[in-house]
C-alpha cells in the first residue's frame, strides 16, 4: 500500500473511529449500569436483546453491500445506536420493540442511506418515533423503578416473562409498578385543567429527579450520570461544547422566561432540565457527530433550533416529550445549515472574494530612507 | 512585541529529542555526486559543462535561463563523466539533466570574495546572491533573488526569517540557529540592506528555547550593534506554522488576500538556512553547494544532522546512519507532514531537502481507510478555513467545479486535516488530485482557446488570400479588357473617335 499512498501527511494521530465510538459507549457506561439496577432484569434483557440485533442488522447489510463486515461491525457504531435506542426505550418493554427498534435503525435509519456517515437523520431517534408512533402503548408502558434484587423486583425468570411474554406488565403480576413519567403526568394535568402547584403539590424534588427515582426510560432517569459521561466527552475533546451548551441554555433561557411570566402554567428550569431525556439529547444524541452541522457556527444553531423545539412540543405539542422529534427536525435542517454557515476561508472575505489589501504610501519609506542616511 | 494567532492547526508529536542535540557533523565527501541542474522552482539551468570536463568547485555546472531560475554549482573538484538523465527526489522518481561529478582526492579552499559585501548596494547584492543559486531552503525552493526582487519593487518593509521549523523530526533549522547564529545573522543583515527594509524578524518556535535565547543573546549585544534591526521573536508551536501565510498572519496580524503575495502587505519571508547561504556565499566566497540535512526516524538507528553536498545519494546518509539494506517502512525527503515519498534511495540530496526521514511501520499508522463519520475535527484543524469532509466528497464525485467552489485552490496541503482523521482518509490526496485534474482542465481549456483562435485566424487568413487572388484576378481582367480596348480602339481611331467609350473602362476599374 505504500506504493500507492504518496501524499502526505505521513504519519497519522491516534484517533480512529471506533476509539471514538469506544468513548462515547464509556461516557455512556455509568448511567446504563445505573439504569439496568433500578430496572432490574427486563431493562437487562431489553438491552442486550436491541444490542444484538443491532449487531445482526448491521453484519446482515455490509453484508449485502459487499463491504468489509469485520471492520464495520468493530468500529462501534451499530453498538453505539442500539445503546443509545435501548436507553430511550420504556424499560420493560417487550423483546420486539427491541427488535424491531434495532431494524429501523440501523436498516432503515443508516443503511438505507449508504452506511455509516451517510444517514440523514440520528438511526436511534428514527427507531424511537416511528415505534412510538406505531406502538403508541407499549411505548408509553413506563414502570417505577425497582431495584434490582429488592423485594418488589421481578426475579430473573420474571425478567424473562416480562421481556418475552409482553403481557406481563399490563395486568399482570407487576402492574402496580406501572406509572407516568413526571412530563406525562404534568401533560395530562394541564389538559384536565389542573395547574402545576395542584400537580407538584410538593414541589418538585430535584434530587430524586436528577438519581433517577422515577418512570422513564433509562437514559431519563439518571440526569446526574448522563451530565457526568457528557462533561467527560467534552473536556476529552470527543464532543464539542456548542450542541450541549446552545441546546440546555436555550431550553433554559425559555423555562426561565415562561416560569417568571406564569408559574401556574409554566415548569421552571430545574423541571425542563432534569426531566426526561434533555441530558441524554444534549450530550449523547445531538452530538452525533453524522447527523448535526459540521462547524462551530452551524452547531450552535442547530443546538439552540433543538432547544426551542424541544420546549415548543413539551409546552404546546401533543406529546409530553419532544427531544426525539426534535432532534429529528434539526437533522433534517443540517445540510442547510451547512450550505449557509461555512468559515470564512483565509484570505477571501465570506463572499469567496479575495480580501482587499489596504494601499501602503511607498513614498513615505523612500523619506524615511533619508533619515537613516 | 504583540503577536497574533492563526486559525486551525494541530500539534502532532515533535519527536525531535533524537536529533535535537546534536551537533552538525559533515558527511565525509561522496566518491560521486549527482547534482540535478533542475532544483528550484522555475526553469531548469542549462548545462555549461560537458562530460570529461574537470571541474573546481564552486564552478557554474548549469547556468539559469529566463526570470525564474537559478545555477547550479560543481560542489567539489572532480571530473564531470556524464550530463545524463538521472532520477529526481519525488515520488515519482522523473529524471532530469544530472552532472555526474567524480570527485578528486583533493578539494580546492573557498576563496572568500575581495568586495566587502557590507559595501555593496541593493541590487549587486541581488546579483550576487542569484549568481550563488540560492533558493528557498525550507523546501519551496523558489529562487530567493527574485522573490527578494518582488520584495524590492514593492519596498517591502518587513523581512521576516522562518525559523519556525513546525515539521516534526526536522532539526536541521534548530541546529543552524543554535551553531552557525552569528553568520546566520550576517545574512539576515545583507538580505535586509539588499532589500532596504526597516526591520527583520526572526520567527521560532516556542519549543526551541536553546536557538532562541542564542539569538537573542547575539542580537542584543553591544558589539553586534549591527543586528540591531534584527528581532526575534518566539511562537507557540502549533503546526503549520512555518507556513508562509500563517507566519505572517501570526506577525502582522494580517491575512494575505487570495492570489495575492505576501509582498503586497509589504512583508517578504525567507528561512534561517536560505540567509545562512547568503552569509556563505557573500561573505566565505562559497555558492550554495550543500545544505544542513536531519537524518532521522524511527528506523534510523544513528539519527544526525549532516552537513551534505548536494548531489549526494540519499543512500549514502542512510549508510552513514546506520540504515541497513531499506530496513524501514516509508522514507520520505522533507518532513512527514508535508514531505515527499521516495522510492528508493538512489536519489540525489538537493537544495531543498530538509530532512531524510525513514519511518518504521508503527509510526506511519497506515490502515485502510472507512467511511467519513462527519466529526468534522478536518474542518477545526483547516488553516486556510476550508471544508475538507465536503471537498473530499466532491472530487470523489469528479465534480471538481463543486469542489472549486469550496475554496480547493485555497487549499495550503499542509495535512492537518487528513492527520486528525480518524477514518484515516487520505484528504490530502484527493486534494492533489483535485488541483492537478483543474489545472489539466485549464490547461485544455487554454490550448482549445488557442486552437479556436489560431483556427479562425487561419480562416480569416485564408479568405484575405482569396480575396487578394480574387482582386488581382479581377485586376487584371479588367487590365486585359482596357487593353483589348486599346488595341480595338487604335485599330478604329483612323476610323472614328471612340475616346468615350475608354474613360468607361478606366472609370470601372477605379471603381472595384
Amino acid at each position: 500500500m505504500a506504493n500507492t499512498l504518496i501524499s502526505g501527511p505521513h504519519t497519522l494521530a491516534s484517533t480512529t473511529v471506533s476509539r471514538t465510538m469506544l468513548w462515547v459507549m464509556l461516557a455512556l457506561t455509568p448511567a446504563t449500569l445505573w439504569g439496568l439496577y433500578l430496572f432490574g432484569w427486563p431493562a437487562i434483557n431489553l438491552f442486550l436483546i436491541t444490542a444484538v440485533a443491532a449487531l445482526l442488522f448491521e453484519a446482515g447489510c455490509l453484508r449485502l453491500a459487499g463491504k468489509r463486515v469485520k471492520a464495520g461491525l468493530f468500529d462501534g457504531s451499530a453498538l453505539l445506536t442500539a445503546w443509545l435506542l435501548a436507553m430511550s426505550l420504556p424499560p420493560w418493554a417487550p423483546w420486539w420493540i427491541g427488535v424491531l427498534g434495532s431494524f429501523l435503525a440501523i436498516v432503515i435509519g443508516k443503511q438505507v442511506f449508504g452506511g455509516l456517515g451517510h444517514n440523514l437523520f440520528n438511526p436511534a431517534m428514527v427507531a424511537r418515533v416511528a415505534l412510538l408512533v406505531s406502538f403508541p402503548l407499549q411505548m408509553t408502558l413506563w414502570t417505577q423503578p425497582v431495584a434490582l434484587f429488592s423485594a418488589e423486583a421481578p426475579g430473573f425468570i420474571d425478567g424473562l416473562a416480562i421481556s418475552f411474554a409482553g403481557d406481563a406488565l399490563a395486568g399482570g403480576a407487576f402492574d402496580a409498578l406501572s406509572g407516568a413519567t413526571l412530563l406525562g403526568e404534568v401533560k395530562t394535568g394541564f389538559s384536565v385543567g389542573s395547574t402545576l402547584p395542584e400537580l407538584l403539590p410538593a414541589g418538585l424534588d430535584h434530587w430524586s429527579m436528577a438519581t433517577g427515582y422515577g418512570a422513564g426510560s433509562l437514559g431519563e432517569t439518571s440526569a446526574l450520570l448522563i451530565l457526568a459521561g457528557g462533561l467527560l466527552l467534552v473536556v476529552f475533546g470527543v464532543i464539542s461544547w456548542t450542541i450541549p451548551v446552545s441546546l440546555l441554555a436555550t431550553v433554559g433561557l425559555l423555562a426561565l422566561l415562561f416560569n417568571g411570566l406564569n408559574p401556574d402554567r409554566y415548569p421552571g428550569v430545574g423541571y425542563h432540565l432534569f426531566s426526561g431525556g434533555m441530558m441524554l439529547a444534549a450530550f449523547f444524541i445531538a452530538t452525533d457527530m453524522v447527523t448535526s452541522p459540521n462547524t462551530p457556527a452551524g452547531q450552535l444553531v442547530f443546538g439552540v433550533g433543538c432547544g426551542v423545539l424541544i420546549y415548543l412540543i413539551r409546552t404546546w405539542g401533543g406529546y409530553p416529550e419532544g427531544v426525539a422529534f426534535a432532534v429529528l427536525l434539526m437533522n433534517a435542517l443540517t445540510p442547510l445549515i451547512d450550505h449557509w454557515i461555512r468559515p470564512r476561508i483565509f484570505g477571501r472575505d465570506r463572499a469567496f472574494k479575495p480580501l482587499v489589501v489596504a494601499p501602503r504610501a511607498l513614498g513615505k519609506h523612500q523619506t524615511s530612507k533619508g533619515e537613516q542616511a | 512585541m504583540k503577536l497574533f494567532s492563526f486559525r486551525g492547526g494541530i500539534h502532532p508529536s515533535a519527536r525531535k529529542e533524537r536529533t535535537q542535540d546534536l551537533p552538525i557533523i559533515r558527511l565525509p565527501m561522496p566518491k560521486r555526486l549527482y547534482v540535478p541542474l533542475q532544483q528550484h522552482i522555475g526553469e531548469p539551468a542549462v548545462a555549461r559543462v560537458v562530460a570529461g570536463e574537470q571541474v573546481v568547485r564552486g564552478q557554474i555546472l548549469g547556468g539559469s535561463v529566463g526570470r525564474i531560475s537559478a545555477p547550479v554549482h560543481a560542489p567539489a573538484d572532480g571530473k564531470v563523466i556524464g550530463i545524463i538523465d538521472f532520477s529526481s527526489p519525488h515520488p515519482a522518481a522523473l529524471p532530469v539533466t544530472t552532472a555526474v561529478i567524480e570527485v578528486s582526492a583533493s578539494q580546492s579552499p573557498w576563496i572568500a570574495p575581495l568586495e566587502d559585501p557590507f559595501s555593496l548596494s541593493g541590487d549587486e547584492l541581488a546579483q550576487r546572491i542569484q549568481q550563488a543559486g540560492i533558493v528557498g531552503m525550507g523546501g519551496a525552493t523558489f529562487p530567493s533573488a527574485v522573490k527578494l526582487d518582488m520584495a524590492r519593487q514593492h519596498q517591502v518593509l518587513t523581512l521576516i526569517i522562518n525559523g519556525g521549523e513546525c515539521e516534526p523530526y526536522l532539526t536541521c533549522d534548530d541546529r543552524l540557529m543554535r551553531e552557525r547564529a552569528e553568520q546566520m545573522l550576517l545574512g539576515v543583515e545583507l538580505m535586509l540592506r539588499c532589500l532596504d527594509a526597516k526591520q527583520a524578524i526572526i520567527v521560532v518556535e516556542d519549543n526551541k528555547a536553546a536557538a532562541l535565547a542564542n539569538l537573542r543573546t547575539l542580537c542584543n549585544e553591544a558589539f553586534y550593534s549591527k543586528f540591531e534591526r534584527i528581532k526575534t521573536v518566539s511562537v507557540p508551536t502549533r503546526y503549520p506554522q512555518g507556513s508562509q501565510k500563517q507566519m505572517i498572519q501570526s506577525v502582522t496580524g494580517k491575512e494575505v488576500p487570495a492570489g495575492a503575495h505576501a509582498t503586497d502587505l509589504g512583508v517578504v519571508m525567507h528561512n534561517v538556512a536560505t540567509a545562512y547561504a547568503v552569509y556563505e556565499a557573500l561573505v566565505v566566497g562559497k555558492p550554495l553547494v550543500s545544505r544542513i540535512v536531519t537524518v532521522g526516524g524511527g528506523a534510523v538507528p544513528r539519527p544526525a544532522n549532516l552537513e551534505v553536498p548536494l548531489g549526494t545519494l540519499v543512500e549514502e546518509l542512510l549508510r552513514f546512519c546506520g540504515v541497513e539494506d531499506d530496513n524501514y517502512e516509508r522514507l520520505l525527503v522533507g518532513g512527514p507532514m508535508m514531505g515527499q515519498w521516495l522510492p528508493h534511495a538512489q536519489l540525489p540530496i538537493i537544495k531543498g531537502s530538509s530532512g531524510i526521514i525513514a519511518l518504521n511501520e508503527a509510526e506511519t499508522q497506515m490502515d485502510l481507510p472507512s467511511p467519513c463519520i462527519r466529526c468534522a475535527r478536518c474542518v477545526t484543524v483547516c488553516p486556510a478555513g476550508l471544508l475538507p469532509l465536503e471537498m473530499a466528497k466532491r472530487i470523489r464525485k469528479e465534480d471538481f467545479g463543486a469542489a472549486q467552489a469550496l475554496g480547493l485552490s485555497d487549499c495550503i496541503a499542509c495535512g492537518s486535516c487528513a492527520y486528525v482523521c480518524p477514518s484515516k482518509i487520505p484528504l490530502v490526496q484527493y486534494f492533489h488530485y483535485g488541483k492537478g485534474e483543474l489545472q489539466a482542465r485549464k490547461q485544455q481549456e487554454k490550448k482549445r482557446d488557442r486552437t479556436a483562435e489560431l483556427a479562425s485566424s487561419k480562416a480569416l487568413r485564408v479568405e484575405a488570400i482569396e480575396r487578394q487572388k480574387a482582386e488581382a484576378a479581377a485586376l487584371r481582367k479588367a487590365q486585359m479588357a482596357a487593353k483589348k480596348a486599346a488595341e480595338v480602339a487604335a485599330q478604329e481611331i483612323d476610323l472614328s473617335d471612340s475616346k468615350s467609350e475608354i474613360t468607361l473602362v478606366s472609370s470601372e476599374e477605379s471603381g472595384d
